[in-house]
């Protein structure tokens, strides 16, 4: 009894420093060394100027002005609304506002609740009045599952090619470009299956957006 | 549904059984002391901690003294766990709390380390809004692999109770943790771990970014050493995240590879195990039957998964969604699901952490289809020998085999024996035990937290209306008596702290009545396996005759299937109805 205690004590004193110091040091320096970008989280600069990480998903709204010049706010939150000359994330349910990654979280929508209903039927009719005024055609049938329904992570970078696909009219139309160039945008930042079969195809939509204001010029 | 989708689930499945293959021939070695690759590097640093940890790895220990052993290392390590996270704010000098978190309360911090102690990782926190780096890698990450590595020698311990021939001795606890750490975990996780981070996993020990978008908006991105913790997370099925959405957030699962790599990490040392007992009884086909039984299990589970979720939702349906497979878009149940997974690389997932004791998550489990859902349900009903976690796995499903031996006895009327050794009357009633035990807990613990309203105050008011928050109940305690961690995440024991850095504050009732749901069902069934491992121990080995029934054919692991369906079955039937099943048969909406 009394040995098995005081190698108890020692063991989790030395597996403590060898499994919860030693090993993520060590893991740390290999990582800061062989792939310091992805290691630091892929960080995304444009002159200088942190834009965000190329694997985390961020909203392209702008804050709704109110009439005293202001950013209007309900709840504590600053509302805004999307900017047509960028490409749309996915929804995000996180707190404290969209893509909010400081502290990601489920939006937990269960399949048979009408609360998910609900919100998946406002998002689809927000995303067919965004696109229609571009792309005559569009109907809800079209509108990809990706476009209206939240991510797990609800920090996710990517959308479908069908999604970018639809939105690429607008884009279009607001940067006053041919579909064919916002076409060739997307086939350019879409990435494949990993292995060739693991996973479905995605667009990056920062990288996307990014490559929109490299080419027209960010206009802020 | 894709086929892309379907190759990915037999890819895996096929790539899983080379690789556990050549795992389980290098475990038996070790296990029994035989010269391995890694030998000339870690025989210098095992034979310093032996003399430093005052052992003998030489000394025999019988089921006893091993089972003391194992519950006075677990002990100490659930106190400086808990000593750790309550005084999170005292190790603000070492730099790694940037973010200056404050410690846990008590109550919640009582299921954290039950949660990490008994290789559950139930998280009634979120990671990056409530634990400081040092937290993570000091506290949790070392019980990644300690909680996983007690779970394998539990199974080695009880392998050589069913097959040894040389009197009283299950082998030494101490060198089989030690050589559990030195040879297979952190070895594995080292290159796990560089592969994580060449993909995009990150690490760092980096105050929290923070980036103002293309329009303007502010964004502040998380940070930390994760790469490191995931790699263990999930190789020791743990499955605790790092981050709050666990295996969904793009810096603890970057892209379809990781995702894939992320899924055998899972699945390897589990299924290793198996071919690992084949080899130490003698008689690898012994572990091909019970290989069989799991990976046929596995499959069907994984089949209904993705074709549940491929289909889409009631909700979905009725809000005019259309989840056919389009040009561009994979289709299907995309709600809590990322892009760069897709609905198979989602179910798939969702299978290889449930029919494990991993329990990561990288999509919202709690908006599954009903019986997408179920299907994580079925897992956990049985009890977790699909695979498996490390250790308990192989421990649990050979309860099954001894109980199905038996069974199999009386319908030929012969007395039962298992490897050439008799089963009588006391290793049938503590192997019973061992198996009804989980069980009984989660049901217990459900209907405790059904029937009593500070119970019920944890189910979701956004998700939790009609069955489902009968589902979120019982998939709580379930999952925490199976020592597997993953949630309908809606089910809340603690506040998210959106402001102050105050610490997780936890929802007492369903932190305590889960934290001793974990400790209970994973201890007692511990020492059932090796009371299991005493008994058979010391028996003698009789040649089979021409009545002995085989143990290493189809005909077996037939009836094998038999004995977990039905025993899961008898068990959860009733409960299941009531929550998941109702759901997959209507689409009615509440």
């Amino acid at each position: 009894m009394k040995r098995d205690i005081v190698t108890s004590v020692i063991a989790m004193l030395v597996l403590t420093l060898l499994l919860g110091i030693v090993y993520p040091l060590f893991i740390t320096g290999v990582g800061q060394v062989a792939f310091p970008g992805n290691a630091n989280g892929q960080q995304v600069k444009v002159k200088g100027k942190l834009v965000g990480s190329k694997i985390i998903g961020q909203t392209f709204a702008e804050p709704v002005i109110g009439k005293n010049g202001k950013p209007e706010e309900k709840e504590e939150e600053v509302l805004t609304k999307p900017d047509m000359r960028y490409f749309q994330s996915r929804p995000s349910a996180t707190e404290g506002g969209e893509y909010n990654a400081a502290a990601s979280t489920f939006s937990n929508r269960g399949p048979n609740s009408k609360l998910t209903e609900e919100d998946d039927a406002a998002n689809l009719k927000a995303y067919i009045e965004l696109n229609r005024p571009y792309d005559a055609g569009l109907t809800a049938s079209q509108v990809p599952v990706d476009a209206v329904n939240t991510s797990g992570s609800n920090l996710d970078p990517e959308i479908s090619e069908a999604n970018a696909r639809i939105q690429a009219h607008r884009i279009a139309a607001v940067r006053s470009l041919s579909l064919q160039t916002v076409d060739s945008l997307i086939g350019r930042y879409t990435s494949g299956r990993g292995l060739g079969f693991s996973g479905e195809p995605g667009v990056n939509v920062l990288e996307l957006n990014l490559a929109l204001d490299r080419m027209t010029g960010a206009s802020h | 549904m894709t086929f892309s989708g379907w190759f990915t689930i037999f890819a895996f499945a096929a790539i899983l059984t080379l690789l556990a293959l050549a795992l389980g021939r290098y475990m038996a070695r070790v296990y029994t002391g035989e010269r391995v690759f890694l030998t000339p590097l870690v025989a210098g640093p095992e034979r310093w901690l032996y003399r430093i940890m005052r052992v003998d790895p030489e000394r025999g220990q019988d089921w006893k003294s091993y089972a003391k052993s194992l519950l006075i290392f677990s002990l100490a390590g659930w106190l400086l766990l808990y000593l750790i996270l309550r005084s999170q704010t005292l190790w603000n000098f070492t730099g790694l709390n940037p973010m200056g978190f404050h410690s846990g309360t008590w109550n919640v911090t009582f299921n954290t380390v039950s949660s990490f102690l008994t290789n559950t990782n139930w998280q009634y926190y979120g990671g990056e809004t409530t634990m400081s780096y040092f937290s993570q890698m000091a506290g949790l990450t070392v019980q990644n692999f300690l909680s996983a590595g007690v779970g394998i020698v539990v199974a080695i311990a009880l392998v050589r109770g069913i097959v040894g021939r040389s009197g009283k001795s299950l082998g030494n606890f101490w060198q089989d943790i030690v050589r559990t750490i030195l040879y297979v975990m952190l070895p594995i996780s080292i290159v796990g771990a560089v592969v994580l981070i060449s993909q995009g996993a990150i690490q760092n020990f980096a105050h929290y970014l923070t980036a103002q978008g293309l329009t303007g908006l502010k964004q502040t991105i998380a940070m930390g050493p994760v790469a490191s913790q995931e790699a263990i997370k999930m190789l020791g099925t743990n499955g605790g995240g790092f981050f709050n959405v666990n295996s969904a957030h793009p810096f603890e699962n970057p892209n379809g590879f990781t995702n894939f790599f992320e899924m055998l990490l899972v699945l390897v040392i589990p299924a290793a195990l198996v071919f690992a007992y084949g080899r130490m009884a003698g008689n690898r086909r012994q572990g091909y039957a019970i290989y069989g039984v799991m990976m046929f299990m596995f499959l069907g589970a994984v089949i209904v998964a993705y074709v549940a979720e491929a289909h889409g939702s009631p909700a979905q349906h009725a809000a005019g969604l259309n989840t056919h497979v389009v040009s561009g878009s994979g289709g299907g149940n995309m709600e809590g699901k990322e892009q760069r997974f897709g609905i198979a690389g989602s179910a798939l997932f969702d299978v290889v952490t449930t029919v494990t004791s991993c329990g990561a998550v990288n999509s919202a489990i709690e908006s599954f289809t009903g019986i997408g859902g179920a299907v994580p349900f079925a897992n956990l009903s049985a009890s977790e020998v699909i695979f498996g976690g490390v250790g308990t796995g192989l421990y649990s499903i050979l309860l099954y085999v001894l109980l199905a031996v038996f069974i199999g006895g009386l319908m030929v009327g012969r007395t039962p024996e298992w490897l050439g050794k008799k089963l009588e009357a006391r290793e049938i009633k503590l192997a019973g035990l061992g198996i009804l035990i989980t069980p009984l807990a989660a049901l217990f613990c459900t209907a405790m937290a059904t029937a009593d309203g500070a119970g019920r105050k944890s189910i979701s008011e956004v998700a939790g209306k009609g069955p489902q928050g009968f589902s979120e109940t019982f998939y709580a305690y379930l999952s925490q008596a199976n020592n597997n961690g993953s949630a309908f995440a809606g089910y809340t024991g603690y506040v998210q702290p959106n402001a102050g850095n105050l610490g997780a504050h936890g929802v007492t009732f369903a932190d305590i009545l889960g934290g001793f749901d974990m400790l209970f069902a994973r201890y007692a069934p511990i020492l059932f396996a090796l009371a299991v491992a005493g008994a058979l121990a010391g028996k003698r080995v009789t040649p089979a005759g021409l009545g002995t029934m085989r143990t290493d054919n189809t005909t077996f692991s037939v009836l094998l299937i038999g004995v977990i369906v039905l025993v899961g079955a008898l068990t959860f039937f009733p409960a299941l109805l009531l929550g998941p099943i109702v759901q997959g048969l209507t689409s009615h909406l509440y």
